[in-house]
């Protein structure tokens, strides 16, 4: 028999493919965007998520009803649905299909596979299994994993989580059981998957990797943050050792128990009085003509839209930017959220030039601040570092102050009889003073906090430092003159350098937000990019390291200052680092410049505040600027910022081709000049970064959108956390991963639309570089368009090849008085040309 | 114009608000929460300026009896009020903590779905909790307790599109029964004590009440008894303590307000305003202090283990409500409203702010993190240490012990009858109101025997055949009619029980009558356009049928004797045609209503709440 077993239960692969198809999200601190498909990527995007759908019941686009409703009111434009229609599905079934997509009635009810098989103890032995393991289970399971919320630790943790509850089991006089066979079998040591299976599923191997499917997506986020941190141990601070085989082998046991005690009598396994079996989850799935239509909705939502932004672009036309002095160059992250503030920089100020990055400006390493006792990745997740930077000297003001409201004695009885009647009329007086006059508080989350503006950072390598953990303390001349080099290369920033060039950064600060490491540089690994920033500028203003450049060909003559500064999102405030070091004429420069800055983050303020409700747009920039700043510390708002919302669109290429057209915030900006770069080796550099990074911050959104309540986290406003890890609905509720209903409903699930300024054919060699990076484009989990500027024509990529693509709209308005339609429109604008 | 006269303001005021919200269109946010605001904000000035006007003029008890909503002979049912120390300290925690949750919900809540239902049901809570602290006497602390539970049911199901809220919403409200079944008992055995509806300001008549328990005080002692259970339900004290977690499903704002606030020390209010009536029972007293002791020590085991922010909150709070409920029981009035009023605000407080723990100990232990820290717990031995840990965190197995011997046992009865069709039970209990009256008429020609079980043997008749309808797992229709006959069952018995008048019967059965028939109108039209309305599972036909819901839940409180309808006058009456001795016949009585209240409001949760049948959109895991 064991030997059958071994044979059609291969217990490794199966667990290999359940961890492959769980939420990859790991804890809070560390909150990382990806594709919540990702386990589908490898199909073509309408394929894979058909399949997801079909199998997990995930709802995957927007509904039928929504479609047509966004139909009607204009949002979908008609010439581009029939222009999808004719091009897909024949010109000579226009008329019939267009029927279908606007008329027809479909039945659009979800059904799944995932389940079905564990149905049948409710079925047919009436016991509601998950009801009575599931509160048990998810308390043993978030107080092991607990990162100090408890007073009281799980004892034993650092035997794993099997062998910890065998402890208890041993070691004391009660049990996690109440039958006897289930703690048995876990004391026997030898308790394994397949054995515990045969209980409870039969002599029936066939039905074991179902089975464990059904029981695992009972509760993904729980199964989905031990698998992750399986896969990386060092997401947790406190380290747990934790697999994904221990869940199912407790879960499996606790099934044993509850069945045990709900029939004393005995009972059959299931697979024994299974007439049918439930369908294979991975039998193929049909193509239904409902999936089709909404395949032809969705893209004619996203073609509405993208169709606006290249007739946009291909009518703005080039010229050459006057040779006179430049007041200053700045640096800024590709992020979305800077697309707004990059357009009143140059708006004021015509003589400065803005370039988008990603944000943590080739500054690939670990950070460990003062005192901190571990250290925090700066970079874009995939990279693993070989430096560290350390902060020194950073002052006095210790980063965590304390407040005795989130003190854990204040859950003791002694402490808390004394606390309540002393602290609890303090409280009072807080919760007050945090309605009527928010203001900055110990817990909040300050961007600001990152980094001390006057610590000393150990960016350059002396040989004073020894290692630390194999990493090496600060770069090397050569280490830091090629990460300038190819930062600058790649944005094509290597001659005609302005007295300052700004090397700005990103973070976010919110109060009472546990999602709040979603909110910083995504560049970064979730965290403020004022490190990366400093550091940046430090490596470019060395002398030695423009020695070695200027061997490349990139001279920085020494009338140049990099400086770097940390943008706060959600407060819209700029900090600027090592202002001492600037020459006198320089900061006099710097002084007015800041001018510009701080007149064009008053109008960021504003043009953000008509996305939210609560402020008055139509106040003066200054006192919109007031409120959103009152915003970020206020405990009762759920919108610090609304973050990557509304994002689509990634742009790659020479500013200018996007600098006159008004994309309202929803594109990332990455800078490129293909002129550098006849090869595309900048370009894959950036592609390669960009594509998984932007791809899936844009993914999360849009399947956090269409199914907030599978994908998404749902409201916050009943979230608990859970452990510091996760949070859950109530106390006996699954994890819930992916983003928040507040940060996504305003948010149109687009595919994000990559539009590269290069020529096809380098394009197209570049992308096949990698098969990693191909597939992203050739699935259409992002989509491609490719813009020949000596032309002036797009190509769009599909199906491996591109073809040209001719703009349906022919003309594009021009865009007169922004501050009007700010106050007047708070949905999404359409595209508009920006006079220069 | 006296003082008494304006007390009625502060009952008039919160009722006043409740009405002009329900008229709001529910896509107006900003009027919406006005009104919350402005309500709430009312209540605090005039409460904070009569306060301070009471305290400079002589401090003394104010009493008025209002409203006389039923007279008969014999018989007074109306509405009365007070104001005394303990009626200022929760008038003012209620009004400020109020106000400030209507300020921060304004923004938190929007977008949110059910934006008006929040504050609606913030407003009935609101309502219900003024009435509780001004109430005069049992009854009307009566009706500000139902519609608390009932406030209490719809704000933890606010999210009534998931499986769990709902859920723990009936766990929560069958808690909350248990509490009420206390609180009718012991205003029964009160009636046959005083033979009338008495005030609370003559319990505080010392020679009063020693001499009446002087001679009655196995009476005495059940009265407080009763009164004890329903303090510790509503407190969340052993053995009922695990149900304050589970109350935390709704948004966090209305968790804090209700479950870090005002509504757990409801049960504090009741022992301070009863106090005059026990203070005098030693063994009361030292129950009441056990009880607490217990409920500290249990409570902060659990709370030491708990490894979720709200639980921990939640499990503190209510080791600090076991020290009130001691110091209660010591005498300590004072020191418990002090003790009151800290605990709600840290604990409120904790609670709003709680999502910031995230970012307050990540920090924190990312700059002083100690590896396998030691607490406390360490010097114990071992063995005691570990069982101690298993015990905190299966939260002392009390759900499990409660489940065992309370509800399977009931539902253990209910399951014999499985098997009953619509029309067994209406020709059966045709059959047997039909015998039952025979011999009631020839009841001077019955054995004495059978004349003084008989009301006893109709109760249980009835309680019988309603825990049928509230293990009914299928036939949604069985169970509603069920709970509906059980009235005529009770009335029934208490006709047959001593002569009950045809306008008391009417009067009791007016309301079940219009909502039973209602109701089972809505079930019909229901069953006609969705089909299946099962037992089985959960359907969500609210999603689709918000009116419908809303019309069957009014129903379902008319059928269970809410204070919309006279019915809720009747019960009251019913139990007064109840003797002293009959402790057995109040009793079938008495868990029969609270049974029929489980078992509507599981029809309700049923049909309307839950996640949706229908998933043409998005429907959340069983498990989110």
């Amino acid at each position: 028999m064991d030997h059958q077993i071994t044979l059609t239960f291969e217990q490794e692969q199966v667990l290999q493919k359940i961890k492959h198809f769980l939420p990859a999200q790991g804890p809070l601190k560390d909150f990382i965007h990806h594709n919540t498909l990702h386990a589908f990527q490898q199909l073509p995007f309408f394929e894979g998520i058909r399949k997801a759908s079909r199998i997990f019941g995930y709802k995957v686009s927007l509904s039928l009803s929504e479609f047509r409703g966004l139909f009607r009111s204009g949002r979908i434009h008609s010439d581009v649905l029939k222009h999808i229609v004719a091009e897909q599905k024949g010109g000579e079934n226009l008329d019939q299909w267009m029927n279908k997509m606007l008329h027809q009635p479909y039945n659009s009810s979800a059904s799944s596979r995932i389940g079905a098989l564990r149905a049948k103890w409710k079925g047919l032995y009436h016991i509601d299994l998950d009801g009575e393991v599931q509160p048990g289970l998810f308390r043993i399971l978030c107080s092991y994993l607990d990162q100090g919320i408890s007073i009281w630790a799980f004892p034993k943790a650092e035997l794993g989580l099997i062998s910890a509850i065998r402890y208890l089991e041993h070691k004391s006089f009660t049990s996690f059981f109440r039958t006897k066979r289930a703690k048995q079998l876990l004391l026997s040591n030898q308790v394994e998957i397949s054995s515990l299976l045969t209980i409870l599923v039969g002599d029936r191997p066939e039905l074991f990797e179902q089975y464990l499917f059904d029981q695992q997506f009972s509760h993904q986020g729980w199964s989905g943050i031990v698998s992750s941190i399986e896969s990386d141990p060092t997401l947790l601070m406190d380290t747990r050792k934790v697999s994904l085989k221990d869940l199912i082998t407790l879960e499996l046991l606790l099934e044993i128990d509850a069945l045990d005690r709900s029939f004393p009598n005995g009972w059959e396994p299931l697979g024994a009085k299974l007439r049918h079996r439930p369908q294979r989850l991975f039998d193929p799935v049909i193509l239904h003509e409902l999936d089709e239509v909404l395949a032809l909705w969705q893209q004619a939502f996203e073609w509405t839209y993208f169709d606006q932004v290249l007739a946009g672009i291909s009518a703005v036309h080039y010229v050459e930017p006057s040779s006179g002095q430049l007041s200053f160059q700045a640096m800024f992250c590709i992020d979305d959220r800077e697309c707004s503030l990059r357009r009143y920089l140059e708006r004021l100020d015509q003589s400065c030039r803005t370039f988008g990055t990603p944000g943590f400006f080739g500054v690939d390493a670990f950070y460990q601040p003062e005192h901190g006792k571990f250290y925090s990745k700066i970079c874009p997740a995939p990279v693993q570092p070989v430096h560290l930077i350390k902060e020194l000297n950073a002052g006095k003001q210790p980063k965590h102050q304390r407040d005795l409201v989130y003190h854990k004695r204040s859950h003791s009885f002694l402490e808390a009889w004394v606390m309540s009647q002393t602290l609890g009329f303090v409280s009072a007086f807080k919760l007050f003073q945090n309605i009527f006059k928010p203001s900055a508080n110990p817990a909040m989350a300050s961007s600001f906090k990152h980094m001390h503006p006057d610590a000393y950072l150990t960016v350059k390598y002396d040989t004073k430092f020894h290692d630390e953990n194999d990493l090496q303390i600060g770069y090397r001349v050569e280490e830091m003159a090629f990460r300038v080099k190819s930062v600058l290369r790649s944005i094509g920033l290597v001659d005609h350098f302005a007295p300052i060039v700004y090397v700005i950064g990103h973070g976010a600060s919110s109060v009472n937000n546990p999602h709040f490491a979603a909110y910083d540089c995504g560049a970064c690994s979730g965290k403020a990019g004022s490190v990366n920033a400093r550091a940046f500028c430090q490596m470019a203003n060395d002398p030695d390291v423009r020695n070695l450049l200027s061997r490349d060909g990139i001279f920085i003559p020494d009338e140049t200052q990099f400086v770097g500064g940390l943008h706060d999102t959600t407060r819209d405030d700029i900090v600027f680092y090592d202002e001492q070091a600037l020459s006198t004429i320089q900061y006099q420069q710097h002084e007015q410049n800041k001018i510009s800055f701080n007149e064009a983050l008053d109008m960021n303020a504003k043009e953000r505040s008509r996305r939210l409700v609560s402020i008055d747009t139509s106040l003066r920039a200054s006192q919109v600027h007031e409120k959103i700043r009152e915003r970020s510390v206020s405990i009762f708002e759920p919108r610090p910022e609304l973050n990557h919302a509304t994002n689509t669109l990634c742009v790659v290429g020479r500013r200018h081709i996007s600098k006159g057209v008004f994309l309202d915030r929803r594109s990332f900006l990455n800078s490129y000049d293909y002129t550098l770069d006849p090869e595309g080796d900048a370009l894959f550099n950036i592609l390669k970064a960009a594509t998984p990074v932007c791809g899936g911050i844009n993914l999360e959104y849009y399947f956090s959108r269409t199914d907030n309540q599978k994908f998404g986290a749902g409201s916050k406003l009943p979230h608990n956390v859970m452990g510091l890890i996760g949070v859950a609905n109530g106390i006996d509720g699954d994890l819930r991963p992916g983003l928040p209903q507040q940060m996504i409903e305003i948010h149109d699930p687009l595919r994000l639309l990559f539009i590269v300024e290069q020529k096809p054919e380098i394009v197209l060699k570049t992308i096949q570089r990698t098969p990693e990076l191909y597939h992203w484009y050739l699935n259409e989990w992002v989509l491609l368009v490719v813009h020949d500027a000596e032309c002036n024509t797009f190509f769009r990529f599909n199906s491996g090849g591109f073809v040209p693509y001719h703009p349906l709209q022919k003309s594009v308005p021009i865009l007169l008085n922004l501050e009007d339609l700010l106050v007047k429109e708070p949905e999404n604008l359409p595209v508009y040309l920006i006079p220069s | 114009m006296t003082m008494e006269n304006l007390l009625e303001l502060f009952i008039l005021i919160p009722l006043l608000g409740c009405f002009i919200s329900w008229l709001i269109p529910s896509n107006n946010e900003q009027a919406i929460s006005i009104v919350a605001y402005w309500t709430s904000l009312i209540q605090l000035l005039l409460a904070a300026g009569f306060t301070l006007f009471w305290i400079l003029d002589r401090s003394a008890t104010l009493h008025a009896k209002e409203w006389v909503l039923y007279r008969t002979a014999g018989y007074e049912f109306y509405i009365d009020l007070m104001f005394d120390s303990i009626t200022a300290v929760y008038l003012l925690m209620g009004a400020f903590l109020s106000f400030l949750i209507s300020i921060y919900s304004r923004y938190y809540l929007h977008r949110e779905s059910g934006y008006k239902r929040f504050f609606n049901h913030i407003l009935l809570f609101f309502f219900g909790y003024n009435l509780i602290v001004f109430a005069g006497n049992m009854e009307t602390l009566f009706i500000g307790w139902e519609v608390l539970g009932l406030a209490s049911f719809l704000l933890i199901a606010f999210y009534r599109d998931r499986y769990l809220p709902v859920k723990n919403a009936l766990k929560v409200f069958s808690i909350y029964r248990i509490g009420d079944v206390g609180l009718i008992l012991a205003m029964w055995m009160s009636h046959h004590l005083w033979h009338e509806n008495i005030s609370f300001i003559k319990l505080s008549q010392y020679e009063l009440v020693h001499h009446q328990l002087q001679q009655h005080s196995a009476i005495g002692i059940f009265i407080s008894l009763m009164i004890l259970v329903a303090a510790a339900a509503k407190s969340a004290q052993f053995p009922f303590t695990s149900w304050l977690p589970r109350a935390m499903e709704g948004p966090t704002p209305s968790t804090a307000i209700f479950y870090g606030a005002l509504s757990v020390h409801m049960g504090v209010f009741l022992l301070l305003r009863t106090h005059p009536f026990w203070e005098h029972q030693v063994s009361i007293r030292f129950l009441i202090a056990i009880l607490g002791l217990a409920t500290t020590l249990l409570a902060t085991g659990s709370a030491r283990v708990q490894s979720s922010i709200k639980s921990q909150i939640a499990y503190a709070s209510t080791a600090q409500i076991g020290l009130i409920f001691i110091e209660v029981s010591l005498g300590f009035t004072t020191l418990a409203l002090i003790h009151f009023a800290g605990n709600a605000f840290l604990r409120s407080y904790q609670l709003l702010v709680s999502p910031s723990i995230v970012s307050y100990l990540i920090r924190e232990q990312f700059y002083h993190f100690v590896p396998h820290k030691k607490t406390i717990e360490h010097y114990f031995p071992e063995k005691v240490r570990n069982t101690l840990y298993v015990w905190s965190l299966k939260e002392w197995n009390v759900d499990f012990y409660l489940r065992e011997w309370l509800w399977s046992p009931l539902k253990k009865v209910g399951d014999q009858l499985n098997g009953l069709t619509i029309s067994t039970v209406l020709w059966g209990s045709i059959l047997l109101w039909g015998v039952a009256l025979i011999l009631y008429h020839f009841e001077a020609a019955l054995p004495s025997t059978i004349k003084t079980i008989l009301p006893e043997l109709i109760g249980f008749t009835g309680l019988i055949l309603v825990l049928k309808s509230f293990t009914e797992r299928k036939n949604t229709v069985l169970s509603w009619l069920l709970v509906s006959m059980n009235h005529m069952w009770v009335a029934l018995a208490v006709t047959v029980n001593s002569h009950f008048y045809l306008d008391h019967i009417l009067l009791y059965l007016s309301g079940v009558l219009l909502c039973g028939g209602l109701g089972l109108a809505a079930l019909a039209y229901l069953g006609k356009q969705e089909r299946n309305i099962s037992l089985t599972q959960f359907h969500g036909h609210s999603y689709e049928h918000p009116r419908l819901a809303a019309v069957f839940l009014i129903c379902s409180l008319g059928l269970i004797g809410f204070p919309i309808t006279p019915t809720f006058i009747g019960e009251d009456l019913v139990f007064s045609h109840i003797e002293e001795d009959q402790a057995l016949l109040a009793i079938f009585i008495a868990v029969s209503f609270i049974v029929d209240s489980l078992a509507v409001m599981r029809i309700y949760s049923r049909v309307f709440l839950g996640p949706h049948s229908k998933t043409y959109h998005e429907v959340a895991h069983r498990s989110a």
